[in-house]
């Protein structure tokens, strides 16, 4: 049977690990967010991948 | 002994102790100024980044605050006022307080250069370098004019906001910085007139005890007549406008007002009223720097609506 005494300081340990699960949540948010935000803002990404880059290509007149 | 009392850890902290770890009032201060210096500046930021800017920079300032009860934990333990936190009161190692702030601290000098630029991560560096080794280890214990020079670590945030939408230093950052530097001192002196047993209690050499409580009333009127100039001259700057102007004005009337009578009294007109000019002075001061940088982003809003 398992015990089920619920002690003070295991309420302790939740709040910290709760706080800890909220904190690693928001940072992924953060992050994603901040990526999205940097990346928008670059302007357009040329998609050309394994095929010819028009504007690499030298101009020949 | 109970069985309780066997597993009581005295290092077993909640959530909360970790938080008031970073000063979350004074994070509040930072939060707000950072935000006026980033939204006043003339570069735009994505919404998204300039957030990010705001938590780095409110992240570096609870990790100095971290570093700071760690090397005072000493002093804070003797004082009425800082007895309850959490490292003297035994709630969380100094070995955790030191690791927090350290790693709080790289982790929002990083964050802080790549979400916006280099300048702005070097000066919020130089930031909790300042406040932790400068002011904590080194000014505070050791000279009166410690507030002075301490004062310009809570100077930085605005900088940094600018610094983070521009990427460099200005006039108008400048002043928003010596707007705090300058007003820091009588806000503080004038906690240390009321609250006087406290620091001698803890040693800490504060103007009141080195030099005597008739000194430091002169040297809060002193503060407070730089300090108004100082203030004004931000109205004629880009970032000023009619708003700012008009609450700088009557905000430095009545600071210069305040600090005059302070000057005026002696400890046996302070005792007999209970301190009530220097209470009332230290509350007024704290309304005195949250309304000129929310005038500021008054003016702010007001120019980019077009109605300025």
């Amino acid at each position: 049977m398992a015990i089920r005494a619920t002690h003070e300081l295991h309420k302790r340990r939740l709040s910290r690990n709760v706080g800890v699960a909220g904190l690693l949540v928001a940072m992924i948010a953060v992050f994603f967010g901040l990526t999205v935000a940097k990346v928008s803002t670059t302007g357009a990404v040329e998609g050309f991948d394994h095929v010819v880059r028009p504007s690499l290509l030298e101009v020949s007149e | 002994m109970s069985d309780a009392t066997i597993i009581e850890q005295p290092h077993d902290a909640g959530f909360g102790d970790y938080v008031a770890l970073l000063k979350p009032r004074v994070m509040s201060l930072v939060v707000f100024t950072a935000l006026v210096g980033l939204a006043v500046a003339p570069v735009g930021l994505h919404p998204m980044v300039a957030f990010s800017a705001i938590l780095f920079i409110a992240i570096g300032a609870g990790a100095s605050g971290a570093l700071n009860m760690w090397w005072d934990a000493d002093i804070d333990a003797v004082m009425r006022r800082t007895s309850k936190r959490p490292v003297p009161s035994g709630r969380v190692a100094p070995d955790e307080a030191l690791a927090l702030g350290l790693a709080l601290s790289g982790f929002a000098v990083v964050m802080l250069g790549l979400a916006t630029n280099l300048v702005a991560a070097g000066l919020l560096a130089f930031t909790i370098f300042f406040y932790a080794v400068v002011y904590t280890m080194w000014l505070k214990r050791w000279t009166p004019q410690n507030i002075v020079i301490g004062g310009a670590a809570g100077a930085f945030p605005p900088m940094i906001g600018w610094a983070a939408a521009t990427g460099g230093i200005s006039v108008e950052s400048i002043l928003m910085f010596a707007l705090i530097f300058m007003w820091t001192p009588p806000h503080f002196w004038a906690l240390a007139l009321f609250m006087r047993s406290d620091y001698d209690d803890a040693g800490v050499p504060m103007l009141t005890v080195t030099h005597g409580r008739r000194l430091t009333r002169a040297h809060i009127l002193v503060y407070t007549l730089l300090l108004a100039p100082l203030a004004l001259g931000i109205a004629a700057t880009s970032i000023g406008g009619p708003v700012f102007f008009a609450v700088a004005l009557a905000l430095n009337a009545w600071f210069v007002v305040g600090a005059v009578r302070i000057w005026r009294r002696d400890e046996a007109m302070a005792e007999a009223d209970n301190f009530a000019v220097e209470k009332g002075f230290f509350r007024f001061s704290l309304l005195y720097l949250f309304a000129h940088f929310g005038a500021l982003l008054v003016d702010a809003g007001l120019r980019s609506s077009g109605a300025l």
